[in-house]
């Protein structure tokens, strides 16, 4: 059990840091310190195709595909070293850490050679077609239909949360392929291009005024017959490995994230009185508390090599993180009182913290709502009984 | 870094587990509870043939080397089981003070006799402490196996002195404690003679270091085996027709405590290591732990409880073992409030 990093990874770390902040105050200094997802959109691409040009892109990858194989401490540093340089949320991460590496996992050469080094160089910018209306927590029942035509797939139905579909050029759609199944049985995975005729986006408005979001309808949209990964029914497969990756290292970049957040709760407190109320110094220490636990509960399942058993600490990421930032969200709001629910924009654009309050509501739904994550960690991490399924 | 345990770490894990598991048995630990709360023989097990007392004692002072991290996964195992040990007070806390603060001679003089298990130290702290030269007079209430003590380390906010049990001027007084597994005596020093050790300031931090990651440690062992025991229940008891466990009311209790004690976790390893490490985390990260470990212990023990329903709360079930356990270690060198208040002043400044 080792916390440091080695001489030569506190040089790589430094290489980072020099890199990314010559960036932010140079030629990108117009997106730093943004943080929502779809500020800046365009010039958000540009700064993928330029992480992409210098292989800052996935530096996990192998050097063949466009990263650097990077050792995981690496990964590590890079993914602190991004968010303390206050560089704005990834624009593909869904390309970079979905899909990328499950195409480097199930995917053919074929596709590999056609996909992963325009994902690496930032070109081809994917989203996730996964939830739908009637599929949300239980995402085996998607509806949207898959059909063979000659030598195309033909796609009809609606996919909805599909974040920053309005700006990627393809998505990946979990759609029913065989006729009349049920559950998790004959789903096929396919990669559609999103720019034809019979795909259309509608933005989702949120509650903090935003659209990250979006409906998707697949209206007779067409795909080619070897768009698929995996085989032919395998989709749910393709799907659980899909998101197995969502606990990776990016989890580090979130954190810093985080830190960001918090440390502007700490100086709002110490600008309006606030920190001297012991209420609020111990809400304050217990975010620090839980965010330090976070990095080291990311640290342990980074470093876990032991796949033969469940990982408690994997198991129990999704609702630490997700629950600590919406009561980070509550404290911002009982530090800021009631200038927090104020904001000088016209358009109902609001500040870093309160945009944290109204937000952080959505972590504990998506991915798998808090309700979701507990059955899991019963059922897989403890081993009981499984919730009996419906008939509807 | 590599925040997993390292071969022979887990080796030390199994062997502790095992030891802790198959020797500390409620019987046993329940005829120690009716004495002085210890059983008197496994310490004797623990400390000679297992050799497991020198953990985190350096290799120069006679002790086996290795670290906090190692001291952890024992008090951990220890833990699991409530085991009446005077590990805390004895090994964490007074061994300890002396190896950072006491001279050669003092080491020398003073820690085999307790790495053997011969002889049983307390740590007795009253921040009000009168010293006239070394002659000390004042009172702690709450000195965990006090009972059983035949050495003190006794520290003001600034000073640290040992002092035999039996010395003049030395009154113990064993106190009916919840926790009968540790309980506490009140130590009174009348004009008592102490010995002062060489460096006090060392002392009472490595005291505090190594006692904060000890009952951190120790509260996580107990949560683990509160859920553990509990998920054992859950699946034989039957009603309304089905095992308890499978109903989503039960299941997302037994979550929550995993999900606080995947974190108690990260917090006990993380705050050992960085003690080990000399990182500038260490001030922080005890804080965390205790804190945050003493609270999971004590919510996974209440559910615990909760979740056996009427059986849990009989003398016979060991869940009330757990439970008071778990209590004293939450107000046990300092509330979570305290350390978290500790926290808010690295990060906020004091309190205006």
């Amino acid at each position: 059990m080792r916390l440091g990093f080695t001489q030569s990874e506190e040089q790589f770390r430094a290489e980072c840091a020099d890199w990314l902040n010559a960036q932010m105050a140079g030629e990108f200094a117009d997106i730093r310190g943004i943080t929502t997802l779809t500020e800046k959109a365009e010039r958000r691409k540009e700064w993928e195709q330029h992480l992409g040009a210098h292989g800052w892109s996935c530096i996990g990858w192998p050097k063949e595909w466009g990263g650097r194989g990077a050792t995981l401490a690496e990964q590590v540093i890079f993914a602190e070293e991004y968010a303390r340089a206050g560089v704005p949320g990834r624009v593909n991460h869904i390309g970079i850490e979905l899909a990328g590496p499950t195409l480097l996992a199930l995917g053919t050469e074929e596709q590999k050679r056609r996909f992963l080094p325009d994902i690496a160089a930032g070109k081809t910018i994917f989203c996730q077609g996964f939830s739908e209306p009637g599929a949300g927590s239980d995402l085996a029942s998607v509806r949207t239909k898959a059909r063979l035509e000659g030598n195309e797939w033909v796609v009809e139905g609606q996919k909805i949360w599909t974040s920053l579909a309005h700006i990627s050029d393809w998505i990946f759609v979990v759609a029913r392929s065989e006729e009349g199944s049920k559950g998790p049985k004959g789903l096929t995975f396919l990669m559609m291009e999103i720019d034809q005729p019979g795909i259309e986006i509608r933005p989702i408005k949120q509650i903090n005024g935003d659209a990250e979001f979006n409906e998707t309808f697949f209206d007779g949209a067409r795909c080619p017959a070897d768009s698929l990964i995996g085989a032919v029914g395998d989709g749910w497969r393709v799907a659980m490995t899909l998101l197995s990756f969502e606990r990776g290292v990016s989890t580090l970049g979130q954190q810093m994230a985080f830190r960001n957040e918090l440390d502007g709760i700490i100086a709002a407190a110490k600008a309006n009185g606030t920190a001297s109320d012991p209420l609020i110094r111990q809400r304050i220490a217990r975010a620090e508390i839980g965010l330090q636990l976070m990095r080291y509960g990311a640290m342990r399942m980074l470093s876990n090599t032991d796949h033969s058993k469940v990982d408690g600490a994997a198991l129990t990421y999704k609702i630490q993180w997700a629950t600590w930032r919406r009561n980070l969200g509550e404290l911002a709001m009982d530090v800021l009182g009631q200038a927090g629910e104020v904001t000088g924009s016209p358009e109902y654009e609001w500040g870093m913290l309160p945009n944290l309050f109204l937000y952080s509501r959505a972590d504990t739904i998506y991915g798998g709502t808090n309700q979701i994550q507990r059955n899991l960690i019963a059922e897989r991490g403890l081993g009981m009984p499984r919730e009996p399924r419906g008939d509807a | 870094m590599d925040f997993a345990f390292t071969d022979e770490q887990m080796m030390i894990a199994e062997t502790a587990k095992a030891f802790f598991s198959e020797n500390a048995t409620s019987e046993r630990t329940r005829a120690a509870m009716a004495g002085d709360g210890i059983d008197h023989a496994l310490w004797q097990a623990f400390c000679t043939e297992l050799g497991l007392s020198g953990i985190g004692i350096p290799e120069s002072a006679g002790g086996a080397g290795l670290g906090l991290v190692e001291l952890a996964i024992i008090a951990e195992a220890a833990g699991a089981q409530v085991a009446a040990l005077p590990m805390l007070g004895s090994l964490a806390l007074c061994a300890q003070a002396i190896v950072a603060g006491g001279s050669a001679d003092q080491q020398a003089s003073h820690l085999p006799a307790l790495l053997s298990g011969e002889t049983i130290a307390g740590y007795a702290h009253d921040a009000a402490l009168k010293a006239d030269g070394n002659a000390l007079t004042g009172a702690a209430g709450f000195v965990a196996h006090g009972g059983a003590a035949g050495l003190f380390v006794v520290t003001s906010n600034t000073g640290a002195w040992l002092i035999a049990a039996d010395a003049p001027g030395v009154t113990v007084t064993p106190l009916t404690t919840m926790d009968q597994t540790r309980p506490f005596a009140r130590v009174t020093l009348n004009s008592a003679q102490g010995e002062p050790l060489a460096n006090p300031a060392e002392a009472i931090a490595a005291a505090h270091r190594a006692g904060f990651v000890t009952v951190a440690a120790e509260g996580l062992g107990v949560a683990q085996a509160a859920l553990d025991r509990t998920v054992a229940y859950a699946r034989e008891r039957v009603q309304f027709g089905r095992a308890i466990g499978s109903f989503q009311a039960y299941k997302h209790r037994l979550a929550d405590m995993v999900v606080e004690i995947e974190q108690a976790r990260s917090a006990v390893y993380w705050a050992a290591c960085a003690v080990d490490e000399g990182s500038d985390e260490a001030a922080l990260a005890v804080h965390a732990a205790k804190s945050f470990a003493a609270d999971t212990a004590f919510k996974c023990a209440g559910d615990m409880i909760q979740l056996h329903g009427g059986i849990g709360f009989t003398w016979e079930h060991d869940a009330h073992l757990y439970f008071k356990r778990a209590r004293s270690l939450q107000s046990m060198l300092g509330s979570g409030n305290w350390h978290r208040e500790q926290v808010a002043a690295m990060i906020l400044g004091e309190a205006a």
